[in-house]
């Protein structure tokens, strides 16, 4: 405010003002979306007798220019690291437990999206020149480290992080990709995650995160998943994704018998929580519950409906709505209902769960080769990484013919210590060894670099679909570190991280064709999304070669022992001189010193300073050692009876 | 006066030179003091025991109370019952595998089955340590070939990362099925099937149940290579569906076909192998043999052993036992000298209270037996169980065997027996699943003289430098006398010169390059004994030889060689060697390889230089002429013949043969078959033998035979 003016201006230009920014507040609101933030929880009973619940929230902000820099719902955290970091894309899992491929299915989205190797993986599509895309990679990997308290800032060294072109997702150079391992996850993660939603885990379905019971399950990944463009905006998708035993009553029911009947469960079960009411800011608060492929198959099978009170298991409340899921070939794969938690409160809590009433024995669909990778050979010097494939027969349900080909395409980053030969690359199909140009389409190695690069290899194969199993082995070489780039507790080995099979040709993406598009759930729309099947393997534990760090006192005293003889000898050879010594020992021949004297006296010799030492030495010293022993037992039979009186 | 000033512009040599020299000129007193200090260093070492303790913090065993209850111990009865009847019929082995994969199912843990085939191990010198036989090579040469099957079950622990896996092992006999064998698969099953349901397992559980019709170490190291060097060849893949009889596991049922597909979990952080032994009639409690040597003298590392023991004792109430040679326990002059240590012990202990040496009489000889057990069992080389094959990929592993002293019709006995025994199991599970990293914190070389008690790798190296230590010195002096003695003749030509003008005169004259010719031989015999232990090989390739043939043959091919060798390079004698310089080329060899041994196998180099040092320090011609009585004579006469009897490989096993079973017959193929075991189960211990052994005890008889017609055509020269 500069000179005062009339008080009448004041009010009139205050007036006016207010007067503008209510209207452009106003047209902004029309114009664009505003924030929006939804929430679900998706329940379903697993094979195994577990049960899986996939919380997904999802906040959205419109388009920077449009709001400025305040949110009201969106996390101030998020948008500020996507505007400085220009990130487009960016998936960050933190995950404990592995995904069971086999018994949790391994060709619906939640294994393609939501099944991540155990620890963190990070991974972010930059809007940037490439020239820059390290150094932000950098400054994102703290950023994160500090968001959400884990050691993602390891991912920060060039030899942590890789740049798929292809082989993990299509790319124009701007991806990159870590992965650390060994991450613990807990809580501790899990709290900074939860402040990203509007109401934590104060009310709405994030209050059902009770910690003890989700982390005592059996897969526990949480994610975070960020896409930001001009026109979208910023979208972020937090998932938490966790297998769960349900309590049972009888521990024996744990075993899957013949003729059992599966553990019925509920929500307050399962969580230890009630669900009182929805976010209030939330938009959408809805709870579905999935039935898989095989269930619904048999349920068709046996005629009967699939109502929610048929003759296999009733849930507990009538659903909202009942939506029907086909895959990909048009098949109904998946039965889901909905409930919609926003007609509930504190006073009349939600709560839903299933009861079983005939016994059900299903499997859910595989992916069509299970991938699995294990290392070969002993010992500290060298070994091989090798991965197998093994059918799952899949190709017979879908009914392809026998002379057609299933294209795999395989990423694997290996750290620098472990020296990867990716010629000795050996392909064996059926027990028969192939020719790697037979098999692989297309191959892409970035070997590793000693202390810059990790070694990371791409590659298309294309696998007969009569084929029962394959086995790639490459070998390597153990590398030696330097002895401050051991990681704590060095003894347990070192990591390689999970190598990512997928499947182009096979696409897990559901469609709900009765759906309202207008429903708007993120996580049916997450479903509908164009997704390869794809498949994380195991992490690998390499034992290298270490240095024993818990005796560093023998270090010390080896290396002083060293020093000292080494300056010690140093020191004598500078110091000495001819002619200085020579004058010595004209000194000390004439003079005698008071030890010689008192041998000679010893020996009972007379002094002879030209007696010469060996020849009376042999005579004399068997007197002298006979004394010595002498005296010796004397002071010891002193302290005997010195000590016994 | 004139010499005294010269000796005084001389520089004074360096202390060490003149220690050496000191010590050079005392060789006989020094070597003598030297040995029987060695000796009594080795008697005391089991006074000089410490007792265990854990070094690594994470195992911290038996700090959670055991889960393992009597609903366990009934399931373990229930799955004894089951398998009782599975074995009683006809297809006996294939039956009890598929009961075990069926219960293993029915826990909804994975499982897989093995098959390999026997192998018989053959000599392959190039490969000696590297033998990992590739068990598929062989091919089923008929319809009714035996193969055995392991049962593998494999817990996926619950937000485990999989990397790390503990393996237990149960093995059993299918073909000839006893009930402690189905008892030890009860007690597995039991542990395995708790463990299966254990909220707190950070690794994967492995359980494998080892078909041992040919042997357990057979079927476990077949295990093992499969699960660590695994063949993807076709012929593999044809053996696999080959195996006649296989087909009976899986009739038509398509499910069970996914057994077939071998599993893996990460990589192997501990193994355990118990069994259950034969029942006792006596002794009050039921007691736990605890076996951990593998190949070539390694051990696991001593936390997984203290882990055993310390719950074991302190939790389970057993008695651990470990291996000892019992015909010690009653030995009476064993007797003697733990009397006399002890006596000595108390006296010094009166003169300083710290000084513990005053071990019990009974403590002493018991500790003494373990002891002799240990380093005799990992001299030999061989491994004493299935854990031997674990070692041989850096695996650490014990082998457990109980010995129960129930009545078999006693339940209540046996059920609290399976309480116990499973509560140990998963004792050891939860420790070393604590793990963060593998066992490195502890000890891995050392020898055991109780369950509670051992010698580090410091102290039972004393023993054995003790007897190293005067080896070089004497064979300096030697090589020095050698030099004296021409000097010496010299000197008679020409008294008047003083000691460097000698000198000056000897280096010119090249005598000090004598001892190459003695080197030549030594390289000779050497040749001579690289070429014997590899006969064998050749040996082995004679169809239906006996081992008696086979060992007559060998000691005639042997000889003849020598005979050719000498006849190639001329014979030790003919060339004029003094069997002063022979002497000293022997010292100094069989010093350098009892150096390299005691590297790779530190228990073979004690207990060889136990014979062969004395072997080559008495050893002086008999024909040689010294100024000696008689009797001293007379006695050393005596004992070089005795040593070079006792230092002869085929004697020496005759005589421990007869001390430990009292049978004195001779047999020649017994040697033979000793050496087969030997190499077969690849031990250096052979190579010991035949590269360090043999050569020197050659040497030996060589010096022994020496005519010293140089010596004595020199003194008549002069």
């Amino acid at each position: 405010m500069a000179p005062p003016p009339p008080p009448s201006g004041t009010v009139l230009f205050l007036y006016l003002l207010l007067l503008f920014l209510l209207s452009t507040a106003a047209a902004a609101s029309a114009a664009a979306p505003e924030e929006e933030f939804t929430e679900e929880l998706l329940l379903r009973p697993l094979p195994d007798r577990k049960a899986l619940a996939h919380f997904y929230f999802r906040s959205s902000a419109p388009p920077a220019a449009t709001v400025g820099r305040h949110h009201h719902l969106f996390p101030k955290a998020i948008s500020q690291l996507v505007k400085k970091y220009h990130i487009s894309e960016l998936e960050l899992s933190f995950t404990q437990g592995r995904w069971n491929y086999e018994q949790w299915g391994g060709f619906d989205p939640m294994s393609t999206s939501n099944a991540k190797p155990p620890g963190v993986e990070l991974w972010a599509v930059f809007d940037l020149p490439s020239s820059e895309i390290d150094a932000t990679w950098k400054n994102l990997t703290h950023t994160l480290s500090g968001l959400f308290c884990a050691s993602i800032n390891f991912l920060e060294s060039s030899t942590a992080f890789s740049a798929p072109r292809w082989g993990f997702k299509l790319n124009e150079g701007n991806l990159r990709y870590g992965a650390l391992p060994r991450e613990a996850v807990c809580t501790e993660n899990l709290t900074p995650w939860l402040k990203l939603l509007p109401c934590r885990d104060k009310a709405g379905i994030a209050s059902l995160l009770y910690r003890p019971s989700i982390y005592k399950g059996y897969y526990h990944s949480q994610k975070l998943k960020l896409r930001s463009s001009q026109s979208l905006g910023i979208i972020l998708d937090q998932t938490l994704t966790v297998v769960l035993q349900p309590n049972t009553i009888n521990d024996k029911q744990l075993h899957s018998n013949l003729g059992q009947l599966q553990p019925s469960w509920s929500m307050r079960h399962l969580f230890n929580r009630k669900l009182s009411g929805k976010c209030l800011v939330s938009k959408y608060s809805r709870i579905f519950i999935e039935f898989d492929k095989g269930i619904v198959d048999k349920v068709n099978k046996s005629g009967s409906d699939l109502s929610w009170n048929n003759e296999f298991f009733v849930l507990s409340n009538g659903p909202d709505r009942l939506i029907k899921g086909l895959n990909n070939l048009e098949v109904q794969s998946s039965f889901i209902y909905e409930y919609d938690v926003s007609n509930y409160s504190e006073e009349k809590p939600f709560d839903v769960g299933i009861t079983w009433k005939l016994p059900l024995i299903w499997s859910c669909t595989p992916s069509p080769f299970h991938a699995s990778r294990f290392l070969m050979g002993s010992g500290n010097e060298r070994g091989s990484i090798a991965l197998s494939f093994t059918s799952t027969n899949l190709q017979k349900i879908f009914g392809s013919p026998n002379d057609c080909s299933i294209k795999a395409v395989i990423f694997q980053m290996v750290p620098w210590y472990v020296k990867v030969y990716y010629h000795s690359l050996e392909i064996f199909i059926d027990g028969n060894r192939k020719t790697v140009s037979d098999v692989v389409d297309k191959i892409h190695v970035t070997p590793s670099e000693d202390k810059l690069l990790p070694g990371t290899l791409e590659m298309l194969l294309r696998f007969p679909c009569s084929m029962q199993s394959a086995t790639l082995t490459l070998d390597f070489d153990k590398g030696f570190l330097h002895i401050d780039e051991y990681p704590p507790d060095a003894n347990q080995g070192f990591d390689i991280p999970s190598a990512l099979v997928s499947f182009p040709e096979f696409n897990s993406a559901r469609n709900y064709p009765e759906i309202d598009p207008l429903l708007g759930s993120p996580l049916l729309e997450n479903f509908q999304e164009d997704t390869v099947v794809k498949s994380y393997t195991e992490v690998l534990l390499v034992p290298l070669t270490t240095p024993d760090f818990s005796m560093p006192y023998n270090v010390i005293t080896f290396t002083c022992t060293v020093l000292a003889l080494y300056f010690g000898s140093l020191l004598n050879a500078l110091r000495r001189r001819i002619g200085e010594e020579e004058r010595e020992l004209t000194k000390t021949a004439t003079r005698h010193g008071l030890i010689r004297l008192l041998l000679a006296k010893l020996r009972g010799q007379k002094v002879n300073p030209t007696e010469s030492g060996s020849l009376s030495e042999s005579t004399g010293s068997k007197k002298l050692l006979f004394k010595v022993v002498l005296v010796a037992v004397a002071a010891v039979l002193f302290h005997y009876f010195s000590n016994n009186s | 006066m004139e010499s005294s000033a010269k000796q005084e512009t001389q520089p004074k040599p360096r202390l060490i030179v003149r220690l050496g020299v000191f010590l050079a000129s005392h060789h006989i007193l020094f070597s003598v003091i030297c040995c029987f200090a060695g000796i009594i260093a080795l008697l005391l070492l089991p006074s000089l025991a410490k007792n265990t303790y854990l070094s690594e913090n994470a195992l911290i065993p038996g700090s959670a109370n055991p889960l393992f209850s009597t609903e366990d111990a009934i399931e373990a009865n229930r799955f004894m019952k089951g398998i009782e009847a599975a074995a009683g019929d006809s297809m006996g082995g294939i039956n009890m595998a598929k009961f075990i994969a069926q219960q293993i199912e029915d826990l909804g843990a994975e499982v897989c089955y093995h098959k390999f085939l026997p192998h018989s191990k053959h000599f392959h010198p190039l490969k000696f340590f590297t033998s990992t036989s590739n068990h598929m090579a062989i091919q089923p040469n008929g319809t009714d070939i035996n193969f055995g099957i392991n049962t593998i079950g494999i817990i996926r622990a619950p937000r485990g990362d999989g990397k790390e896996a503990i393996v237990l092992v149960t093995p059993y006999n299918s073909q000839r099925v006893h009930s402690n064998e189905l008892l030890s698969l009860a007690l597995g099953f039991s542990v395995f099937s708790l463990l299966s349901r254990a909220a707190w397992l950070s690794k994967d559980i492995v359980w494998l149940s080892a078909d041992s019709q040919f042997g357990e170490y057979t079927a476990v190291s077949a295990w093992l290579n499969q699960y660590h060097n695994p063949v993807f060849l076709s012929h593999s893949v044809i053996l696999d569906t080959k195996i006649y009889g296989a087909d009976h596991i899986y009739d038509g049922n398509t499910e069970k076909a996914e057994f077939e597909s071998f599993k893996r979990a990460g990589t192997m952080a501990a193994a355990l192998i118990f069994k259950v032994g034969e029942t006792r009639r006596y002794g009050d409690r039921d007691s736990v043999m605890m076996y951990a040597e593998a190949s070539n003298g390694q051990m696991p590392n001593l936390d997984l052993l203290n882990v055993v023991h310390y719950l074991a004792v302190h939790r389970q109430g057993f008695r651990v036992n470990i291996a000892a040679f019992s015909s010690l326990l009653s030995s009476a002059w064993l007797r003697v000298i733990a009397e006399f240590f002890h006596t000595i012990g108390t006296v010094l202990r009166k003169i300083n209270p710290d000084w513990k040496l005053d071990i019990t009489v009974p403590d002493y000889v018991e500790g003494t037996a373990n002891l002799a057990n240990s380093i005799y069992n990992q001299a030999l080389g061989v491994p004493t169980g299935s854990h031997g094959a674990f070692r041989d990929y850096q695996v650490d592993a014990v082998s457990l065997e109980f010995s129960p002293t129930f009545n078999v019709r006693n339940e209540n006995a046996k059920s609290l027996f399976l309480l116990r025994g499973g509560r140990l199991v998963e004792g050891v599970v939860r420790s070393v699943n604590n793990l963060l990293e593998k066992f490195h914190q502890s000890f891995f070389l050392y020898f055991l003289t109780a369950p509670s008690k051992f010698i580090s790798v410091g102290v039972y190296m004393i023993p054995f430098a003790l007897l190293l230590a005067p080896l070089p010195i004497v064979a300096a002096a030697l090589a020095d006398g050698s030099k004296t003695m021409e000097k010496l003749a010299e000197k008679s030509i020409d008294d008047s010169k003083a000691n460097g003008s000698a000198h000056f005169l000897q280096s010119n004259k090249g005598g000090s390059w004598k001892w190459l010719q003695a080197a030549k031989v030594l390289l000779v015999i050497q040749l001579w004994a690289v070429v014997v232990s590899l006969l064998p090989y050749y040996i082995t390739q004679i169809p239906d030889a006996t081992p008696m043939q086979s060992a007559v043959i060998w000691a005639m091919l042997s000889i003849v060689i020598l005979v050719a060798l000498y006849v190639m390079f001329g014979s030790p004698y003919s060339a004029g060697v003094e069997w002063k310089l022979l002497k000293a080329t022997m010292i100094t060899s069989i010093s350098i390889g009892l150096g390299l041994m005691s590297i790779i196998n530190f228990a073979t180099a004690q207990l060889g230089a136990l014979i062969v040092i004395p072997m080559c320090l008495f050893s002086r011609p008999l024909k040689a002429r010294s100024g000696i009585n008689f009797l001293p004579r007379a006695a050393l006469l005596a004992s070089n013949i005795t040593l070079a009897v006792l230092g002869f490989p085929p004697a020496a096993l005759l005589i421990m043969k007869g001390l430990s079973k009292g049978s004195w017959t001779v047999d020649i193929g017994e040697f033979w078959v000793w050496m087969e075991f030997l190499w077969e189960w690849s031990s250096a211990t052979y190579l010991y033998l035949f590269l360090v052994h043999l050569p020197c005890w050659l040497l030996c008889i060589h010096v022994l035979l020496h005519p010293c017609r140089q010596s004595e055509s020199k003194m008549k020269q002069e």
